[in-house]
């Protein structure tokens, strides 16, 4: 079964079988998370915006033990190309973050806000979602609120409903800051990712 | 745990209930019979996946919704030298003492799926210790702590995809999906290509697990083939004398999406 529709670019590419995920378990705690790993620039830096929220099941229950990576372009929309996420330089913004849900569900990462990577394209952090009981990753994206425009043309977010639509745009909070809850099942869930070449 | 109604059966018939390897059994056998009757060779996990508890309320209920990749998502982040100590490869000298157990080697390449060896990426490992014990303060088997082994490795491949570890064979351990239920030995594999969509956590077997059939977690993989991809190969050139056992074990990402047009640019 393939996912690629017949008349895609990438439908030539010849491919090796991938090896299939696994979930990331309930004891990866002491091995992923790293230090400041949440901090893709230290908290009070100008500029800098929180992104949190919260992960929940289909009960709506908070999933505790959930670990998330963000990965984005910088301020200018640039894709910065720097080693270090592992020992961070608080000097240098690698784009990559990675942190654990708190017990209560909650996350947070201190980051800059992404720019369009190209003139009009709607700015977003791509997110993937690890958690025990999930048995592969899920990717995501975390688009901003403005501009209207352009995320009025982005092309993912115009194949989706209202509803469906919602799930990937952060909500600007009174603070500024930007929420982005990530809904596993049910109610409001969360709009996942396939990529072409992704199989089933 | 309370019985399960099964249909069409006499009253008063044993019922195995919903709590024993029975049962987990019987609801990996429907999954995969699923999947056979509707023609779909699985090569990831079915999310949806009774038999493995936890997955009830955190799989989602929507099909993923195609995208094409942009931007950000056609790279991956950098690692290198900075971020990774070449000795965190070794995951029996980080303590000062030796770690008991099975020494081995698990040694591969990580290739994307055009074949192309995936240069200079972050490959993460964690795993229990001999005796199947991790350290983390939520494990609660009974069995002990090594003092001299955290489990936890990392490496950046070469130029050739290659990466290598040396470690302890893991031990397989109980969990509480169900009665009696043993996860078979593994060693949990984080891993990065070149594009942020190829991103893959996994787990590595070791070759003729007797756990293989019973576990949810691994048949979640509904086809044998790409369950197979999973297990390690015992490598008689890897392993070294008088010093440890050698496995290989090769990584395949998904397929890039940069065009020949593309390749070698960067966004
Ligand atoms: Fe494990």
């Amino acid at each position: 079964m393939s996912e690629t529709p017949a008349n895609s670019r990438y439908a030539a590419a010849a491919g090796l079988a991938p090896t299939p995920g696994q979930t990331v378990g309930p004891f990866y705690h002491y091995a992923l998370p790293f230090a400041d790993g949440e901090h893709l620039v230290p908290a009070g830096t100008p500029g800098s915006v929180r992104l949190h929220g919260t992960v929940t099941d289909g009960h709506g229950a908070p999933v505790p033990d959930a670990l998330l990576e963000i990965w984005q372009p910088d301020a200018d929309g640039r894709v910065v190309r720097e080693p270090g996420s592992l020992r961070r330089d608080p000097g240098v913004f690698t784009g990559f973050g990675r942190t654990q849900t708190w017990r209560d569900g909650g996350y947070s990462f201190t980051t800059v806000e992404p720019g369009a990577t190209s003139a009009g394209s709607a700015p977003f952090i791509a997110m993937t979602v690890f958690a025990r009981g999930l048995l592969n990753r899920l990717f995501t994206r975390v688009y901003l609120p403005e501009p209207a425009a352009a995320l009025e043309s982005d092309a993912l977010l115009s194949s989706l409903d209202q509803a469906d639509r919602d799930t990937l745009v952060a909500v600007r909070e009174g603070d500024g800051s930007l929420r982005f809850d990530v809904r596993l099942q049910g109610e409001r869930e969360t709009v996942f990712l396939r990529y072409p070449r992704h199989e089933v | 745990m309370s019985e399960t109604v099964i249909e069409g059966r006499e009253a008063g018939e044993a019922v195995p209930d919903r709590d024993s390897q029975a049962a987990v059994s019987a609801e990996i056998a429907a999954a995969q019979a699923d999947d056979e009757s509707q023609g779909i060779a699985r090569i990831q996990p079915r999310l949806d996946f009774p038999a493995y508890r936890s997955a009830a309320l955190r799989h989602p209920t929507k099909e993923p919704r195609h995208a094409d990749p942009e931007g950000i998502e056609l790279v991956a982040p950098v690692f290198g030298h900075r971020d990774v100590d070449p000795l965190e490869a070794d995951l029996t000298i980080q303590r000062g003492g030796e770690p008991i157990g099975e020494r081995i080697r698990i040694a591969g390449r990580v290739l994307d799926g055009d074949g192309r060896p995936v240069r200079g990426q972050l490959v993460e490992v964690w795993q229990a210790n001999a005796a199947g014990r991790y350290i983390h303060k939520r494990d609660q088997h009974p069995a002990p702590v090594d003092p001299n082994f955290t489990g936890v490795g990392r490496a950046i491949t070469g130029d050739d995809g290659s990466y290598s570890f040396v470690t302890i064979k893991p031990g397989p351990y109980p969990w509480r999906n169900h009665r009696n239920a043993w996860r078979p030995a593994h060693v949990h594999f984080s891993l990065f290509g070149t594009e942020f969509t190829q991103r893959l956590v996994t787990q590595m077997y070791f070759p003729g697990d007797p756990l293989f059939a019973l576990d949810p977690i691994y048949q979640a993989i509904t086809s044998q083939q790409a369950r197979d991809r999973l297990v390690a190969t015992y490598d008689h050139d890897t392993s070294e004398h008088e010093w440890l056992l050698g496995y290989r074990w090769d990584i395949v990402l998904t397929g890039t999406h940069a065009t020949p047009m593309e390749e070698g640019e960067h966004v």
